[in-house]
């Protein structure tokens, strides 16, 4: 396969098809538009492929969750405001366990916000979003060919584990252009049984999330709960950039690590030994990566494009371990790398 | 030699109904488990139950079944289909699911003219959350919601679901039926089983609206609930035929490019 050149909403969309995705129910909102105009043009040539604009981003949702329990792979995409019509269905799928995937091109909030690029939707995306106790896998690509690996590898683990699963990027993502290699996607395994397609001369099935009797409800609940367990010990990723020798570490996800990483480049230039952490997921969150890290660095600094919302999973695990510093842009503010390099070197000095 | 003249139908289960005592719901039920049965078609039946009193309704129907949140079920049901064309789907929906919260998805599966078809029971309240003002709910009727009947200056006016939808170019068959008497229930039957042949046969989008008994919440005996349903509610939502282009060659959702 060779490279090909393409903005990250389209990638998100061709490596959805390429997976096997033959469903998807969007409503229109910036910047994630593109991906809907994607599907709307690539699902007419995918054998099967079925793209319906909904009413409403809370019709999508449920449109999806249908599609799903029929067996198709399915998606959705939106943003901000969107994805928060969409928390009770997100809500509903993990307790049908219903596999699909939600895509949240972050822009800046609260309310209607901006359109520009942000990351303040991490507490929505990492803490179930909607009602109930639930979680939902997070990834959070930092790249056009990570939105092609991570949106292809989401469909699988949604599938393993008949949940939802999110791809959380922003504006800047979805918008920029990079060369992506599209990998071969592995066949699809989901077993028939958990497919609605009529009882034929068979028994017939059904659905709920609604479990009137405590008991049936606490243990659903307990099973839900071993499954984000068994996800948590599997599931986690990261990336580790210059640590080995590294005195101030920081933690950024997507668009912040992509800045972070620049601002590093420069620093390392002038004998500054600054590393980065980047999860990769954010649910599960890389909690003990982290923790282990805090027996040779002392120093961390968390960036992100918010007032502080992954700080506080980064101070759950490093537990008053190591010191924590912040800088947060929010509401679509992007620094450059220039920008981040002279607050960081700050920091550094002070702890040097 | 004798012949079964009545028996329980084979796509209802044996459970015993959750529904109180002279509600329509179990009525309609059982008519609609009979079109299934004489239509053939169990084995390729998915129904889409409500959030409201018939949320259970996969306790009873023998067919696959998939509990939709509130108001959603066209949402659902309208992917279901897409996915499955060949399958019978239909959505089961009370008044406050179907014409408040879910308005917009009722509305718009109707409108792109999904090959589906809903049962909505209209009992002009919210049932099973105790008798709350529903949208079907008439001028200066009381609710726990408008204890001294619904105003229409505060409250609005009650939505009439078959006159509005029969008016969207994409439904193929739209009636109003009533469960309050025999007469009324076997064209309530005929209503289903059209509306299911109407989807059979690729034609679009069905509506069969059902007045239906709620003496619970409406405080008043079965047979004063069906003199009700004939006395006042017949007169807010006539029942009748309002669509009906199933003997037109219809519009399709299996022929969508």
């Amino acid at each position: 396969m060779n490279k090909v050149l393409m903005s990250g909403n389209n990638v998100i969309g061709e490596a959805a098809i390429r997976a096997g995705c033959r469903f998807y129910a969007g409503y229109p909102i910036t910047p994630q538009n593109e991906l809907t105009e994607y599907m709307a043009e690539h699902m007419r040539n995918a054998e099967g492929g079925i793209f319906i604009q909904s009413e409403s981003e809370v019709a999508a949702i449920n449109m999806i969750a249908g599609a799903s329990a029929t067996g198709a792979r399915v998606m959705t995409s939106s943003s901000g405001p969107g994805i928060s019509l969409k928390q009770e269905g997100i809500s509903s799928m993990a307790a049908q366990e219903l596999p699909g995937i939600i895509v949240n091109i972050m822009r800046g909030g609260p309310g209607l916000g901006n359109i520009l690029p942000s990351q303040g939707d991490y507490f929505q995306a990492t803490r179930g979003g909607g009602h109930g106790d639930y979680r939902t896998i997070v990834f959070a690509p930092g790249s056009c060919q990570e939105l092609a690996d991570l949106t292809m590898d989401a469909f699988d683990l949604a599938d393993k584990y008949r949940t939802p699963a999110m791809i959380l990027a922003d504006g800047m993502m979805g918008q920029m252009m990079e060369p992506v290699i599209f990998k071969k996607p592995k066949p699809r395994q989901y077993p028939e049984k958990f497919m609605l397609r009529g009882s034929g001369d068979g028994k017939s099935k059904f659905i709920r999330g609604l479990l009137l009797d405590p008991v049936d409800s606490e243990a659903h609940n307990w099973k839900l709960a071993r499954k984000y367990e068994v996800i948590s010990e599997n599931e986690t990723r990261y990336e580790e950039h210059r640590l080995d020798d590294a005195k101030l570490v920081i933690v950024a996800y997507g668009t912040a690590a992509r800045i972070a990483k620049g601002a590093i480049k420069r620093l390392r230039s002038h004998d500054m030994k600054i590393g980065l952490f980047r999860p990769i997921t954010l649910w599960p969150f890389p909690e003990m990566r982290l923790r282990t890290l805090s027996a040779t660095v002392k120093n961390f600094l968390v960036f992100e494009m918010s007032t502080g919302q992954m700080l506080e999973d980064v101070r759950l695990a490093l537990q008053g371990y190591a010191d924590i510093e912040f800088h947060g842009r929010p509401g679509g503010a992007v620094p450059t790398p220039a920008e981040l390099a002279n607050v960081i070197a700050r920091v550094y000095e002070q702890k040097d | 030699m004798a012949k079964i003249v009545f028996k329980h139908p084979e796509s209802l289960k044996e459970n015993i109904f959750h529904y109180c005592p002279g509600c329509g719901h179990s009525i309609v039920h059982r008519l609609v488990a009979e079109v299934i049965d004489e239509l053939g078609i169990r084995g390729i039946t998915i129904g889409v139950p409500p959030a409201g009193c018939a949320v259970l309704a996969y306790n009873y129907f023998d067919v696959d079944m998939i509990e939709a949140l509130h108001g959603r079920g066209p949402a659902m049901a309208t992917a279901i289909k897409r996915c499955l064309p060949d399958r019978l789907v239909f959505s089961y929906q009370g008044d406050g699911d179907l014409a408040a919260i879910g308005i917009a998805e009722s509305f718009h599966a109707a409108n792109r003219g999904e090959n589906i078809s809903v049962i909505f029971i209209n009992n002009a309240v919210y049932g099973m959350t105790g008798g709350q003002m529903a949208p079907t709910t008439m001028l200066n009727q009381r609710s726990t919601t408008t204890p001294a009947g619904r105003n229409s200056t505060v409250d609005g006016h009650p939505v009439k679901v078959s006159e509005i939808f029969s008016q969207l170019d994409g439904t193929t068959y739209v009636e109003r039926c009533a469960v309050s008497s025999p007469a009324g229930v076997n064209k309530t039957k005929k209503a289903i089983r059209k509306a299911f042949q109407c989807q059979l046969d690729g034609k679009g989008f069905s509506l069969v609206e059902v007045l239906s008994l709620c003496p619970t919440n409406w405080k008043l005996s079965s047979v004063d609930s069906c003199k009700y349903i004939d006395e006042v509610m017949s007169k807010v939502f006539p029942p009748g035929v309002y669509k009906d282009l199933t003997g037109q060659a219809g519009k399709t959702a299996e022929a969508r490019p």
